[in-house]
């Protein structure tokens, strides 16, 4: 029953198995480090500016209400080279967004992947080295 | 009674495969060999790297420098000129927990040696960073507000592509970050006796310690709290002087060494970063803008950074 909720909010929440990478410029202390939750839903907004670029997107909950969740990901530059663009995303778009979540419950968290339309899969990994940082 | 006890334990049988799965996904998801293979061409899926083709600003595929097995020519003579990229990876110039080997990580050997004015402004600071991090919106670090990052503070936070370009006169350094810059002069003066103005980035010269190693004094940075040393909230007073010793190993590779030295604000001079190193990048290479502007950041901390935070920036600041 629980697990049959949990499909129909198009949320799951991962334990952490190893830690999350530190994210530069913005600090961590807002963030439940340890939590990955998968959201499914629909694009409004990708927003390609600074200090950090942040995607916007309608997730149903479980009563079918939407929610606004807005989630960061970092500078344009370093998403540049992670292989995002600023076409990555259009409003409309129903895609998968993998995000570290904030203590404070309000529907916001930061990017640690997404799936796309299209089944692409964009992390926070550097093309050049692999690595998170 | 029975069926209920069945029931229960059908639960824990249905919780205990979703956390099995759960754990298996997120190995996956964290498995640094399963995030190489996003990056690299993925034969499993071949989708998942599709889109994540290294581009230039200009939108242009990145080519490496050196072709595959070429090794890397000489030091050419008193040149460090090029466009130069962190070696070890693009987020290894970030340093957000401090400079590279002085990192504020509670570590004693890694205190740099405050006066008692300098433990007094550390603490003042509400940095977003180290030890005493505080909330998104609560910081009120400088460059928070889109404030110049300034001197030595650019050798210590973000260091990205920077072009390196020279004449017989000077060397002026682009920074990627904020999209700044600064000029050595390199054409035998002295720092000035008595500085004019405090400046963001100072008063640098620069001589030749030996054909390969450009030895450059900075003073003449700005107080008053309008610059930090670090992203942890070290500060910085307008009594530093700062020393960069550039070396350029080969055609390749350039090392970078800065030894800070304030006297209002640490006993006695530290190196903070020592020897990192950089590799030529193409010289085509067309470096992503950068910068901090007010107007965005408005509108980041409307859309996320308070949600993020809990807290209203406009008035808890």
């Amino acid at each position: 029953m629980k697990a049959k909720s949990l499909a129909r909010f198009g949320v799951f929440v991962i334990l952490l198995l190893a830690s999350v990478p530190v994210f530069a410029h913005h600090g961590n202390a807002a963030f439940d480090t340890g939590k990955k939750v998968a959201l499914k839903g629909t694009v409004t907004e990708w927003v390609w500016a600074n200090p950090h670029c942040w995607l916007k997107f309608d997730v149903k909950d479980d009563k079918g209400a939407v929610v606004h969740w807005v989630a960061e990901t970092n500078n344009l530059a370093d998403m540049m080279e992670r292989g995002w663009t600023m076409h990555t995303f259009k409003p409309g778009d129903e895609v998968t967004v993998t995000i570290e979540p904030v203590k404070n419950g309000n529907p916001v968290g930061r990017v640690l992947e997404v799936v796309l339309p299209n089944g692409q899969k964009l992390g926070m990994s550097y093309i050049r080295t692999g690595q998170d940082h | 009674m029975k069926v209920s006890m069945r029931k229960g334990f059908a639960v824990w049988i249905e919780i205990a495969v979703i956390a099995l799965i759960s754990c298996i996904v997120a190995r996956t998801q964290t498995d640094p060999a399963a995030s190489r293979s996003n990056g690299a061409a993925s034969k499993s899926d071949p989708q998942a790297s599709a889109a994540r083709v290294l581009l230039d600003g200009w939108g242009r595929p990145v080519v490496d420098p050196l072709k595959p097995g070429e090794k890397p020519g000489p030091a050419p003579r008193h040149d460090i000129s090029g466009t130069w990229e962190p070696a070890r990876g693009p987020g290894d110039g970030i340093q957000a927990n401090g400079p590279h080997d002085m990192p504020y990580d509670g570590k004693p050997e890694h205190d740099p040696p405050y006066t008692p004015l300098g433990l007094q402004t550390l603490k003042s600071h509400k940095a977003l960073f180290g030890y005493a991090a505080v909330l998104e919106s609560l910081s009120n670090d400088p460059r928070n507000r889109c404030d110049p990052l300034g001197f030595p503070r650019a050798d210590f936070y973000q260091v990205r592509h920077t072009q390196i370009m020279q004449d017989e006169h000077k060397v002026a350094i682009l920074y990627e970050f904020e999209k700044r810059w600064r000029i050595i002069w390199i054409d035998g003066r002295e720092l000035p006796k008595e500085v004019p103005s405090p400046r963001y980035y100072g008063y640098s010269v620069g001589k030749w310690a030996d054909d390969t190693t450009l030895m450059v004094d900075t003073i003449g940075t700005v107080g008053d709290e309008k610059i930090w040393l670090d992203e942890t909230g070290r500060p910085a007073s307008d009594a530093m002087h700062v020393i960069e010793r550039f070396q350029r190993v080969n055609q390749n590779l350039l090392e970078l060494t800065v030894t800070v030295d304030d006297p209002k604000m640490y006993t006695r001079p530290w190196v903070a970063v020592n020897k990192f190193p950089m590799r030529l990048q193409s010289a085509e290479y067309d470096v992503p803008e950068m910068m901090c502007i007010p107007s965005e950041q408005e509108e980041y901390y409307k859309d996320y950074g308070d949600a993020a935070s809990g807290v209203n920036s406009t008035q808890s600041k």
